[in-house]
């Protein structure tokens, strides 16, 4: 009896699941939504493109501190194995510094990402929402698109330009869907006249910064143009050698005019207004270096900033400030991993308008005496003391501890091994500290090795040093500066030079210069400088290197002494193969006038050993055999 | 139990000879060497920067063995026995590889056994009577240049160096003296002359290495006459 009740029980189990498992098998998915699905909710639909957002892609990245300092402008003293990848290398790879697991510093070939701002341009035309949110949408997917483009052409001249997602049929020859790189000009073209057709398209809201809007078509137009310009002429009359016969590498010289033009049309619109009202920041005109400091920090109604990959507390946010923080009462015990070169600070200018370098010794060669740390910086380029932390200032209120040592009478240093490190002096009986909590010390790690922390992108708000808490500074892809110096550059190039000087001069007054520069001071050893000092640590120099081909004169492989430090300042193609630093000692010699002064030395660190040296084939980056081998009709790259 | 352990035993010792017989090929064994010359003398050049790839068919995905040629311009690859192809990529080296500067012939190669090739190039410039001397705290170098290539592919001198190292690797990279004498300032290109101090050698010793190299205008890696060692 028992048996045939649990029997029966059993049976009509079975029943139960033979029924259900129709339905379950039919039952929709509850965590993969059906295109459908996706496009039939505004929300969803704006979930999508905020993930296409946030994978753009950017050279230079908040997120990777090393992306950052590279071309000697920074010291890597986040570790000994990083200084010595970047100081004892002499060349690059073709495709920039290994950061290891197969990803270089010079690369991106996402045509994942590609495909996927493909399929969505196709699918949200299907979509059910409001006909506005679908237009909006579109326009600014395709300036993600055409964005893209413009950075993989900054990186390999021509690409496969490709606007449609490609399905593969499986029929065995895949031929049809390997499209050959377009020509450099072409990929140029392209980016032009995307940003063209969707300057109207896009809305036009100054106040939004992280989407897309007019103003942002117009920049990249105007970025666009100034740089397949510039490559245009510079390439045809420096490096003639560096390009294939195709075109794929190669724009011709005689459209140089024409993109010039272009570039100059499309700066203008933004600064006449079309595109809503840009301005220089300047909320803080009493402290220019702080106010040029806080273009990059503030987010409150910055009316600088045209378009930035945006950050938000507890929901994404970088160490960029935790990696960088000057390390004396840092928020963790970490720091200093860009060390500002001495090669860049001499850069900024004299008020007066005239290059110098920072004087630590006068016309006899014996050193100057300073009062106070700082004055040795005196009178310079307010963005000196916004982009770099100099010795003698402060970060987060604290003044930075930055010297390397007592100097006595006879010339004797005396220093310590580690961090504020303790001595006895001469004539004293109790130790007392040698060398700034900050540093400079010799072969340590994580201290202002070269004199200087950096300052810009680093974060002034607390915690944001923390790894709990991390910081949400943006990192600006497009400012108004830049377009008023885009505007002087074609200007300059199209033989009106007191238009550049026009435009060039209200980037410098912001900068605290009062002499005005006159047509005839603008020069291309002018453009080239100025770019390099308002955008240090941006990005844009090393496009710079390149369009205008002075990487390989800058990089020219050769040893750099001290007097080729302090020559030719100022010139676009001065050498600048090692990264030099300038150390602050104080004057021990009690009864002395000096004693207490401070002087201050250039200084090599012994962990430099090569002399970088650019390779012509260096210009445009490696596509590695992996991507070569998969597409029969790409071309390799000149002088690879 | 017992029986269950020795029939675990059996099997693991049949796989592992099954493995051995499948997955471990003979290691590649012939030997591919060769050097570039003109005219029969060697070129040479900066270690790691002139490069070649070399190409073997059929196999799949084709992708090149990438490498780079010695100072002394010779190569070596430990390869199967096949047919290969081997090209200087476009641009590279202070020489012409085939008969276009365009497009670049590849050379086959079939390797059997332990092969040695040597190439002839057409290098732009040659260094000729390259003679090293040091004394007095000195290393002096003197040569002559001879334009080779004089066609639309000619190429200018942009500067002339006379390195000193430590090391055979005397170059741009590994130096402690230099003394360069630029392309427009040279008057008479069978007549150079070069001079460099030599520092304080740290550690010590009583040998210094020294090279010319000649670099031209336009191409990335420089022509260098053999190293020499010079007692101090």
């Amino acid at each position: 009896m028992k048996k045939i009740l649990i029997i029966l029980f059993i049976l009509i189990s079975f029943n139960w699941a033979c029924e259900s498992d129709k339905e379950f098998l039919d039952r929709p998915p509850t965590q993969v939504l059906t295109t459908e699905q996706a496009f039939s909710d505004p929300a969803q639909v704006l979930s999508i493109v905020a993930n296409l957002y946030s994978r753009q892609f950017n050279l230079y990245r908040l997120s990777d501190y090393r992306t950052v300092g590279d071309f000697n402008e920074a010291f890597y003293a986040r570790d000994q194995g990083i200084a010595s990848q970047y100081h004892t290398n002499s060349t690059w790879d073709f495709r920039g510094v290994d950061f290891g697991g197969n990803n270089f510093s010079w690369t991106t070939w996402d045509y994942t990402y590609i495909r996927e701002m493909n399929l969505f341009l196709e699918r949200v035309e299907l979509a059910t929402i409001r006909q506005e949110l679908i237009d909006r949408y579109t326009a600014e997917v395709r300036f993600l698109r055409a964005n893209y483009y413009f950075e993989l052409a900054q990186l390999y001249g021509g690409v496969p330009i490709i606007l449609e997602s490609q399905e593969y049929d499986f029929s065995g020859d895949p031929s049809y869907l390997q499209v050959p790189r377009s020509t450099e000009a072409e990929i140029y073209d392209f980016v032009i006249q995307e940003a063209e057709a969707l300057k109207s398209l896009l809305p036009t809201d100054p106040d939004s910064k992280s989407r897309a809007t007019k103003g942002t078509a117009l920049a990249m137009k105007a970025r666009a143009a100034i740089y397949a310009a510039s490559l245009a002429k510079y390439n045809n009359a420096v490096t003639p050698s560096v390009s294939l016969p195709s075109g794929v590498v190669g724009i011709p010289a005689s459209r140089a005019e024409e993109y010039y033009n272009t570039a100059l049309t499309a700066a203008k619109e933004v600064i006449d207004g079309t595109a809503g009202a840009y301005s220089l920041y300047l909320k803080n005109p009493s402290d220019l270096s702080e106010n040029f400091a806080a273009v990059f920090y503030d987010k409150n109604a910055n009316p600088e900033v045209i378009w930035a990959d945006d950050y938000l507390l507890k929901y994404r946010t970088h160490y960029f400030t935790g990696a960088n923080q000057p390390r004396y009462g840092a928020e963790e015990e970490e720091g200093g991993a860009l060390n500002p070169t001495l090669n860049l600070v001499q850069e900024f200018e004299l008020l007066d308008n005239a290059f110098a370098p920072i004087p630590t010794t006068d016309a006899n060669g014996d050193p100057i005496y300073y009062d106070n740390q700082s004055d040795i910086f005196a009178n310079r380029d307010a963005r000196l003391g916004g982009t770099v932390i100099l010795p003698g200032s402060t970060f987060k209120s604290r003044p930075v501890d930055i010297w390397a040592g007592y100097q006595l009478a006879d010339g004797t240093i005396i220093t310590g091994t580690d961090r504020g490190d303790q001595r006895i002096l001469p004539g004293q009986t109790v130790e007392q500290q040698v060398v700034g909590f900050d540093g400079p010390v010799a072969g340590a790690v994580q201290n202002a090795q070269m004199g200087f922390y950096l300052r810009k992108y680093v974060d002034p708000v607390p915690g944001s040093g923390q790894r709990g808490v991390q910081s949400e500074v943006w990192k600006v892809n497009y400012r108004y500066a830049e377009i008023l110096l885009i505007a002087a550059e074609a200007a300059f190039e199209l033989g009106q030079p007191d238009v550049a000087a026009g435009y060039i001069n209200q980037v410098r007054t912001r900068a605290g210069f009062t002499i005005p520069l006159t047509a005839t001071d603008i020069t291309f050893d002018r453009i080239v400088h100025e770019r390099r000092v308002e955008f240090a640590f941006e990005g844009q120099y090393f496009m710079d290197l390149k369009r205008f081909r002075i990487a390989h004169e800058i990089f020219d492989g050769v040893t750099m002494s001290k007097a080729d430090l302090l020559a030719d300042i100022g010139k676009a193609t001065n050498r600048s193969t090692m990264p030099w630093g300038l150390w602050p000692y104080r004057i021990y010699n009690p009864g002395s006038p000096n004693d207490g002064k401070w002087i201050y030395k250039e200084f090599l660190s012994n962990q430099v050993t090569a002399a970088d040296n650019w390779q012509l084939g260096n210009y445009y980056s490696l596509i590695n055999n992996d991507i070569l081998s998969r597409n029969p009709k790409l071309v390799k790259q000149p002088l690879q | 139990m017992k029986i269950i352990f020795q029939y675990i035993i059996v099997l693991a010792g049949a796989l592992a000879f099954m493995s051995c017989e499948k997955d471990n090929y003979e290691p590649p064994k012939s030997q591919l060497t060769g050097k570039l010359m003109y005219q029969g003398t060697p070129l040479n050049f900066q270690y790691n920067r002139v490069s070649y790839e070399l190409y073997q068919d059929g196999f799949g995905k084709t992708g090149a063995l990438n490498s780079t040629f010695t100072p002394e311009g010779e190569f070596s690859q430990l390869l199967f026995n096949g047919t290969y192809k081997m090209v200087v990529p476009r641009g590279q080296g202070p020489f012409l590889w085939g008969s276009a500067a365009d497009s670049q012939d590849t050379v086959v190669i079939n390797v059997n056994g332990n092969t040695n090739m040597d190439f002839e190039v057409l290098p732009f410039w040659m260094i000729r009577n390259p003679q090293l001397s040091a004394g007095s705290g000195n290393v002096t170098g003197t040569c002559s240049l001879e334009q080779i290539v004089t066609d639309a592919n000619a190429k200018t001198i942009e500067s002339v160096t006379l390195y000193l190292s430590k090391t055979v690797f005397a170059s741009s990279d590994n130096n402690i003296a230099i003394n360069t004498i630029e392309g427009n300032a040279i008057t008479d290109v069978n007549n150079i002359s070069l001079n460099a101090a030599i520092p304080t050698l740290v550690p010590a010793q009583n040998y210094v290495f020294a090279r010319i190299g000649v670099k031209l205008a336009g191409v990335d890696d420089m022509l260098f006459a053999p190293v020499q060692k010079l007692n101090l």
